[in-house]
C-alpha cells in the first residue's frame, strides 16, 4: 500500500538532491538549471500528493501554475547563460568570480 | 465567478498590464530619437496608477476573485509608494540610459511589469497570488539586471541572481506545500484559522521555516544576503536604484502577508527565527560595509543591515511592529532612491561615479549635490533629525516593546557602527582633495536636478513632519 509519506519521502529526496547539486556542482551553469527544474518537480510532487490525500483540487491547479512558471524561468535562465557565454566565453561556475569582498 | 466588481477592485492592476502592453507597441512603433515621448508617457502612466490606487480604496477590506486578491489599508501604502519610487527611479535614470545608449523601451515595459508583481503580492490573498506576484516581480528584475548586454558584470550578476532567486522560490514553494499539508487550504485567511487547529503542527513548522527561509532571500536579509551585493554591484545603476527601493516595500509586504494574515497563530516560533536574521544581518551588513570601497557595494552591504531594522520591527508581532517596520520600509525607499539617484546624476558616459573616491571633493565642485548625499548619508545613519533617525528609532521601540530589549540594544550599537562608513562618504566629499581631471557636475538635465532634490529635501522634511505619514501607517493595522 502506498501512502502519504512515501510520496513525502519521494518529494523530499528529490528537493535534497536538487539543492545538494546547486552547492555541489562547480562545473557548469546548465547544471544549475537542471537542479533548479528538479527541485520545482518535488514541490509539484508534494502538492499533488497533499492535495489527492487532502481531497482538495486547489493544490493541483497550483501545480499547474508553478509548471508555467517554471518554463517562464528557465527562458529566462537559458537567456541569461547566452548572454554570458556572449561576454566571457565560459559557463563554468568556478570562473564566474569577478566581483568579490 | 468573477463579475464586474472583482475587475474594478483590481483596476488599478489591470489598468498598468493595459498600460504596459500599449507602450510595448508605441516602443516597436516609434523611431529611436522620439523615445522622448516614452519615458514621460510611463511617468505618467505610473502617477495614473498612483490616482487610481487611492482614489478607488473602498473604506473598509475588499476581497475579489474568491479571496485570491486583497485590497485592504496596507495594500494602499504599499502601492502608492512602489509606484512612487518607481515614477522617480524613471526619472532619475533617464540621462544615464541615454549616455549608455541603454536608452530602450524595454526598460519601462520591464519595470512597469515589475511594479504590477509587486502591487499583486502586496495584495495577495492566496499562497498561489503571492507566489505569482513574487515571481513577476522577479523575472521582470533578472531581465533589468542583464540589461547592458556587452557588459560581463552585468550578466555575471544576473545569473547569479537568478540562481539564487530560483533557489529562494524553490525553498519558499517546499514550505507552501508543507502547509498547504498541514492544512488544506491555499487561501490565505482560511489558513489563519487552519493553522491554530491543524492536526500536524510539525508539518506547518517545518513548512514555516522553509518558508522564512524564501522571505529572508527575498529581503536580502543574512544569512541569505549573497546575492544583494553582487547584483547591486554588477547591475547597471538605473537598474540597482530600482532593486533597491521598491521591492523592498514588496518584500515587507510578502512577509506581512504570509506571516501574518497566514500564519499570524504561529508568531512566537517565527519571531524567534526572524530576530536570529535581524541580528545576523545588522551584524554582517554593518561589518562588512566598513571594507567596502566601491560605493553601489558599500550601498548594497547598507541595505543589508537595514532589513535588519525592517525585521526589528516585524519581530514585534503586533500592530505597533508591523506599522514600525511598514514606515521603515517606506523609509527607506525614499532613502535608496536619493542615494542611488546622486549616483545617477554624477554618472556620464565613459564614467560610473561608483567608487567612493570617485565623490573627493564634490563639495568643491558641486555644493548643492555634495549636500544632498551628505543629508542621504545622515539619513541612512539615522542621525536626528532626518527621516532615518525616526525610522530607527521606531523599530527598536517596537522591539523593546515585544519585550527584546537585548535585540533593541545590538540594534542601537550596530547603528553607531554603522554611522562611521556613512561619515566616510561624507568626509570624502567635504574633506578631500579632488582626484586630478575629474570633474563632477551635476547633471544637467532640469527634471533629474529638481525631482532628486525634493527627494533628498523631503528626507530632511519628513524629519520633522512624520507624523501624518506614521499616521497613515499606524491607521492600517487595526488593533
Amino acid at each position: 500500500m502506498i501512502t502519504l509519506s512515501h510520496f513525502i519521502v519521494l518529494g523530499a529526496v528529490l528537493f535534497c538532491i536538487a539543492v545538494a547539486s546547486l552547492f555541489i556542482n562547480r562545473k557548469n551553469v546548465i547544471v544549475l538549471l537542471m537542479s533548479i527544474e528538479l527541485m520545482l518537480l518535488a514541490v509539484n510532487i508534494n502538492f499533488v500528493a497533499f492535495s489527492r490525500f487532502l481531497g482538495d483540487v486547489a493544490g493541483q491547479v497550483f501545480v499547474f501554475f508553478i509548471l508555467t512558471v517554471a518554463a517562464a524561468e528557465t527562458a529566462i535562465g537559458l537567456a541569461i547563460l547566452v548572454l554570458l557565454f556572449r561576454n566571457r566565453s565560459t559557463i563554468n561556475i568556478a570562473e564566474i568570480d569577478s566581483m568579490k569582498g | 465567478m468573477p463579475n464586474i466588481n472583482d475587475i474594478l477592485i483590481m483596476l488599478p492592476e489591470l489598468y498598468l498590464v493595459v498600460a504596459a502592453c500599449l507602450l510595448l507597441l508605441l516602443d516597436a512603433f516609434m523611431k529611436p530619437e522620439q523615445r522622448g515621448v516614452l519615458h514621460w508617457l510611463s511617468v505618467a502612466v505610473l502617477l495614473v496608477g498612483i490616482y487610481l490606487v487611492v482614489a478607488g480604496q473602498p473604506p473598509q477590506p475588499v476581497v475579489a476573485f474568491g479571496g485570491m486578491f486583497v485590497r485592504d489599508g496596507v495594500a494602499e501604502i504599499l502601492k502608492v509608494f512602489a509606484l512612487l519610487c518607481t515614477a522617480l527611479v524613471f526619472i532619475y535614470a533617464r540621462p544615464y540610459l541615454i549616455d549608455r545608449k541603454l536608452f530602450i523601451g524595454e526598460f519601462y515595459t520591464l519595470t512597469i511589469f515589475a511594479v504590477i508583481g509587486i502591487m499583486l503580492l502586496v495584495s495577495a490573498g492566496s499562497l498561489v497570488t503571492v507566489y505569482l506576484g513574487l515571481e513577476l516581480l522577479t523575472l521582470s528584475s533578472y531581465a533589468l539586471v542583464a540589461l547592458n548586454r556587452d557588459s560581463p558584470l552585468s550578466s555575471e550578476a544576473a545569473i547569479k541572481y537568478f540562481v539564487l532567486g530560483a533557489l529562494a522560490s524553490g525553498m519558499l514553494l517546499y514550505g507552501m506545500s508543507m502547509v498547504y499539508g498541514a492544512t488544506a487550504t491555499l487561501d490565505l485567511a482560511s489558513l489563519h484559522t487552519a493553522a491554530a487547529h491543524t492536526g500536524m503542527p510539525n508539518l506547518l513548522l517545518f513548512g514555516l521555516i522553509f518558508m522564512i527561509v524564501g522571505i529572508g532571500f527575498k529581503l536580502g536579509a543574512a544569512p541569505f544576503h549573497m546575492w544583494i551585493p553582487d547584483v547591486y554591484q554588477g547591475s547597471p545603476t538605473a537598474v540597482t536604484i530600482f532593486i533597491g527601493s521598491a521591492p523592498k516595500l514588496a518584500a515587507f509586504g510578502m512577509a506581512y502577508r504570509l506571516l501574518e494574515s497566514g500564519l499570524g497563530d504561529l508568531s512566537q516560533h517565527w519571531q524567534q527565527m526572524l530576530a536570529v536574521l535581524a541580528v545576523l544581518s545588522l551584524a554582517i551588513g554593518n561589518l562588512v560595509a566598513i571594507v567596502q570601497t566601491n560605493l553601489k557595494r558599500l550601498l548594497a552591504y547598507s541595505t543589508i543591515s537595514h532589513m535588519g531594522y525592517l525585521l526589528l520591527g516585524l519581530v514585534n508581532a503586533g500592530p505597533e511592529g508591523y506599522a514600525s517596520a511598514l514606515f521603515y520600509a517606506i523609509s527607506y525607499a525614499l532613502m535608496g532612491t536619493a542615494a542611488f539617484g546622486v549616483i545617477l546624476a554624477l554618472a556620464r558616459a565613459g564614467f560610473e561615479c561608483e567608487e567612493i573616491d570617485d565623490l573627493k571633493g564634490l563639495n568643491q565642485r558641486s555644493p548643492w549635490m555634495a549636500f544632498l548625499m551628505m543629508l542621504v548619508m545622515f539619513s541612512l545613519a539615522g542621525v536626528p533629525p532626518l527621516f532615518g533617525f525616526f525610522a530607527k528609532l521606531l523599530v527598536l521601540q517596537a522591539a523593546i516593546h515585544a519585550g527584546m530589549l537585548w535585540l533593541a540594544i545590538v540594534g542601537a550599537v550596530f547603528a553607531i557602527i554603522g554611522l562611521y562608513y556613512y561619515l566616510r562618504v561624507v568626509k570624502v566629499m567635504y574633506f578631500d582633495q579632488p582626484n586630478e581631471g575629474a570633474e563632477l557636475k551635476m547633471q544637467q538635465d532640469p527634471s533629474v536636478r529638481v525631482v532628486l532634490s525634493l527627494n533628498a529635501l523631503s528626507l530632511l522634511v519628513l524629519g520633522f513632519a512624520w507624523g501624518p505619514l506614521l499616521g497613515w501607517c499606524r491607521s492600517v493595522f487595526p488593533g
